[in-house]
């Protein structure tokens, strides 16, 4: 199979890569890029692991084909923090105990920051629907539902 | 090892809520698990499973696939090793099938090649010629004397002549007179209950990096509960000496039981050793629900007599348990636990481990444990309904207590439980007022909790901070709460201590972190090596001083001169002990080896309200509150992280997850959109309360808390649906089509 030449911007920064056109992001992200923050827990968009924004929406990357983002605006885990100054999110992440073994993590920090972009203020209701295609196994939700209010109010008062 | 004098003192780390080590790594993708290390050269891997639930291999022709360019090794059984112990065997049969396939999605064969896309088409040029044979999947069939046999020749001599041989062993036990205890009951209730098999459902698919050489020294990187016990199975596997394997473990995106054994880790050091190069095997969800873990399904009578009054004459369980196509141990684990919330004059438990066709089972959180107290919880809440008894005050009078006779053998030493269930009462949640269609549910849960074989050394640095080196994979903040401990003993800030976890190399064998026991063993060898570095400064500052090594206190991370001595010189902190360490003896260091005893059992009660749908079936979690003795809370953010976290996989198991298996033995729900685990917006809050009822085994009073929580939650929902609906549910999951169904024909 003749490979694909893509370029795309990931993270704000440029990036080429050739990839096969049965590859997918995640696969690129993971095995050509050493981008390893978003994980593949099912491969079939059922787990949200592999959470990432393109071109500002939020996608699971195990379900969009690498050839299909020439052009695109990619923004994975690795791109949320701003050098050694860490968002929001991952910062009351941490400091509320919402994470336990950490491989949901990076996919739901994605996608809680995708929500407070579109609602600063939600609901509990609210966060658990939008973070529903988001597995936990090791933490029932309660903390990181909390962090994610925590981290909201705090977004709120700046 | 008594409770050390000292346990009622203030603490100044334990019962903090510090910042975890490793939470920046973890939240900005840093953190490298099992799928995240690469290789120069590396090879990727991937294995050809069984489409039949039983049968015969008659060939396998690996040579067009050997021949498609780009494929550097194939293996089958054949190219494993032969270790005389059966446990060994088994793992390396359920690795690759050896004469038969056992169940859908055994492993057959396996290829390393130079990409993905080449892997793949290899395993598709494999020819394997199969002669199908009749299958047996469900517990109770497979018992009858005329089932297909999954092993022949497995069962042990405790197994009961006449039964079909998939019964692979069988026992009893307990105490009293039961005929007497029944003949005094006032009510007699016998129930038969049935489980489904669920899988731990850990996000991370198993995954490693094997590189093997054929002088025998390998390289092993693998998400593991266990690395010592990943080098045992594999040297036993492979046929390499331990010291020549070398294993480190990555990161754990969770393991819950199911990462204490191994499934992959020999196939790709057979395929490393055979191509010459590292091989990367990684599964995919599919193969994780197919050919890892489940816990064991049940079928189970239980037999409860009680008086009007509420105290239970005699209890009778009969367990049956299915784990999969290999013997297994895990129903002696359920009979134990039964009820032992209990104290009872007069119970019996027997217990039968069955194969069917389905895949090995794997240890799943308090394996064994909660299907047996959801059988037992049921019949004692169908008790209370009937002779018109408040459910919590019912346990209370029959709780266990210090030095109640278990019904599994030992006499209980200082236990929460009682405490547990006067929390439970006393909190508003037991008596708020509940609506149509809404039902209260509780539950009692029990696990024993482990110690063993644990090794610790903790280095005092030049600079006066700490490293702390151990031998368990941190699964749930671990390393905080083995850092807060270590700093609490030397009297220093926590943040000054590291806590790396190493590789088998580099530390003596440590136990899988299973049990509950990483915190309670691991902490206590950690406080022990912190006592010897103490003592070994002390010591060393005596000699400064000129005065006896008795004369010499640590008190808040220095060394003081003490009794008749006190005042006579300034006290030495650690930091200034370790600047001149090279002039007093060199490097300090503690360091502490041990089979731990003394884990201290672990009660827990859970309280939930659930609300059902007659018109879909359908049951919403209302409210739920874990209520659970964690002997001594080190770091309770990741206490309830723990409560919470069990309590969801409880809820899950109750409520939606199972396999299922059609009528040609295949699985036919492997993945999550199927296998549904419960998601955030299922639940409600999951409220907690600590108990702290110190464990007298601990310098601190440490129990395990990582286990009891997936205990209660079956039988607590399981009630509250069952009042709910006013039918009870005696199969589990009670997914919307079987409340419906019980609905519909209560009338």
């Amino acid at each position: 199979m003749k490979k694909l030449h893509i370029s795309t911007s990931i993270n704000g920064d440029e990036a080429q890569f050739i990839c096969a056109p049965d590859e997918t992001l995640l696969d690129v992200l993971r095995d050509h890029l050493g981008l390893t923050g978003a994980k593949e827990g099912c491969g079939t968009g059922d787990c949200g692991a592999c959470s990432v924004m393109l071109n500002g929406r939020l996608v699971c990357s195990c379900l969009v084909l690498a050839g299909e983002t020439e052009g695109a605006e990619v923004e994975t885990i690795e791109g949320m923090a701003n050098g050694d100054d860490l968002h929001t999110l991952q910062r009351v992440f941490i400091e509320k105990a919402a994470l336990q073994c950490g491989i949901c993590t990076p996919g739901i920090l994605v996608a809680a920051r995708a929500l407070l972009e579109k609602n600063p203020d939600p609901t509990d209701t609210e966060i658990r629907y939008w973070l529903a295609g988001n597995l936990c196994r090791c933490t029932g939700y309660d903390k990181i539902i909390k962090a994610v209010q925590a981290a909201a109010a705090e977004m709120r008062s700046v | 090892m008594p409770l050390d004098q000292n346990s009622k003192r203030d603490f100044k780390v334990i019962g903090k809520r510090v910042l975890r080590p490793d939470g920046i790594d973890k939240v900005t993708g840093k953190a490298m698990y099992g799928a995240d290390m690469t290789a120069p050269g590396m090879l990727v891997g991937r294995i050809l499973r069984s489409p039949h639930a039983h049968a015969r291999i008659v060939s396998i022709d690996t040579s067009a696939a050997e021949a498609l360019k780009g494929v550097k090794a194939i293996v089958i059984n054949a190219d494993l090793a032969n270790p005389e112990d059966e446990f060994f065997a088994d793992i390396r049969d359920n690795c690759l099938a050896r004469e038969k396939v056992l169940y859908d999605g055994h492993a057959v064969a396996a290829v390393a090649a130079v990409d993905k896309a080449t892997a793949k088409s290899a395993l598709r040029l494999i020819k394997v010629k199969y002669e199908v044979l009749p299958h047996v999947t469900d517990v109770d069939e497979a018992m009858k004397a005329d089932a297909p046999v999954v092993q022949e020749g497995r069962a042990d001599e405790s197994a009961p002549a006449g039964s079909s041989q998939n019964v692979t062993s069988h026992f009893e036990f307990g105490h009293g007179d039961l005929d007497a205890g029944f003949a005094k009951a006032d009510k007699i209730i016998e129930r038969s209950f049935k489980t489904a098999a669920t899988h731990q459902g850990y996000i991370e698919p198993h995954a490693c990096l094997a590189s093997l050489g054929s002088d025998g020294r390998g390289e092993l990187w693998c998400c593991t509960q266990g690395q010592y016990n990943v080098r045992t199975i594999c040297s036993e596997v492979c046929g390499i000496e331990a010291s020549q394997l070398r294993v480190t473990a990555s990161e754990i995106g969770g393991g819950f039981g199911g990462k204490t054994t191994c499934f992959i880790e020999p196939v790709a050091l057979a395929l490393s050793r055979k191509s010459g190069k590292p091989v990367k095997l990684v599964m995919t969800r599919e193969e994780v629900f197919r050919a890892t873990g489940p816990t064991v399904s049940s079928s189970t009578d239980v037999k409860i007599g009680m008086t009007s009054n509420g105290r239970i004459t005699a209890a009778q369980a009969k367990l049956r348990y299915q784990g999969g196509a290999f013997p297994c141990g895990t129903v002696e684990f359920g009979a134990q636990a039964a009820f032992a919330a209990y104290d009872l004059e007069a119970v019996q438990t027997l217990g039968w481990n069955v194969m069917t066709n389905r895949p090995k089972e794997a240890a799943y959180r308090a394996p064994g444990a909660p299907m047996a107290i959801f059988a037992v919880e049921s019949v004692v809440d169908e008790l209370c309904q009937e002779l018109g008894l408040d459910p919590l005050e019912t346990r209370l009078k029959n709780a266990a207590r210090k030095g109640t006779l278990s019904s599994y053998g030992p006499t209980f030493n200082d236990i929460g439980l009682v405490a547990t269930l006067e929390a439970a009462k006393a909190h508003p949640h037991y008596t708020a007022p509940l609506g149509e269609n809404q039902g209260r549910g509780l539950s009692c849960g029990f696990w024993f909790n482990f110690g063993g074989n644990t090794c610790v050394s903790l280095n005092i640095n030049p600079d006066g901070t700490v490293g702390v080196v151990e031998g368990n994979p941190d699964i749930g903040g671990s390393r905080a709460s083995i850092s807060m401990m270590a700093a609490e003993e030397l009297g220093i800030p926590y943040e000054k201590v590291r806590t790396v976890i190493t590789d088998t190399n580099s530390l003596g064998f440590n136990d899988v972190t299973d049990g509950s026991r990483v915190t309670f063993a691991v902490g206590l060898a950690t406080i022990k090596a912190a006592r010897a570095a103490i003592d070994n400064m002390c010591e060393r500052v005596a000699n400064i001083w000129g005065i006896d090594r008795d004369a010499v206190e640590w008190v808040d991370g220095a060394a003081q001169p003490a009794g008749p001595n006190a005042g006579s010189h300034p006290p030495m902190s650690l930091a200034e002990i370790a600047a001149v360490a090279d002039q007093t003896g060199g490097p300090i260091a503690g360091h502490h080896e041990v089979n731990a005893d003394g884990a201290g059992v672990s009660f827990g009660v859970h309280l939930c309200d659930t609300e059902v749908d007659p018109e879909t079936g359908a049951t919403k979690i209302l409210r739920y509150t874990v209520f659970q003795d964690a002997g001594r809370a080190v770091h309770p953010d990741y206490v309830e992280g723990q409560m919470q976290g069990g309590s969801v996989q409880g809820i899950g198991w109750a409520l939606n997850e199972e396999y299922i298996y059609g009528d040609d033995g295949r699985l036919q729900n492997a993945g999550f959109l199927d296998y549904r685990v419960p998601v955030a917006s299922d639940l409600p809050p999951i409220e907690t309360v600590i108990l702290e009822i110190p464990n007298p085994g601990h310098p601190y009073g440490v129990r395990g808390v990582g286990e009891t929580s997936i205990v209660p939650p079956l039988a607590a929902i399981a009630n509250a649906v069952s009042r709910a609906a006013g039918v009870r549910m005696t199969e589990l999951p009670i997914s919307p089509p079987k409340l419906l169904k019980a609905m519909s024909e209560r009338g």
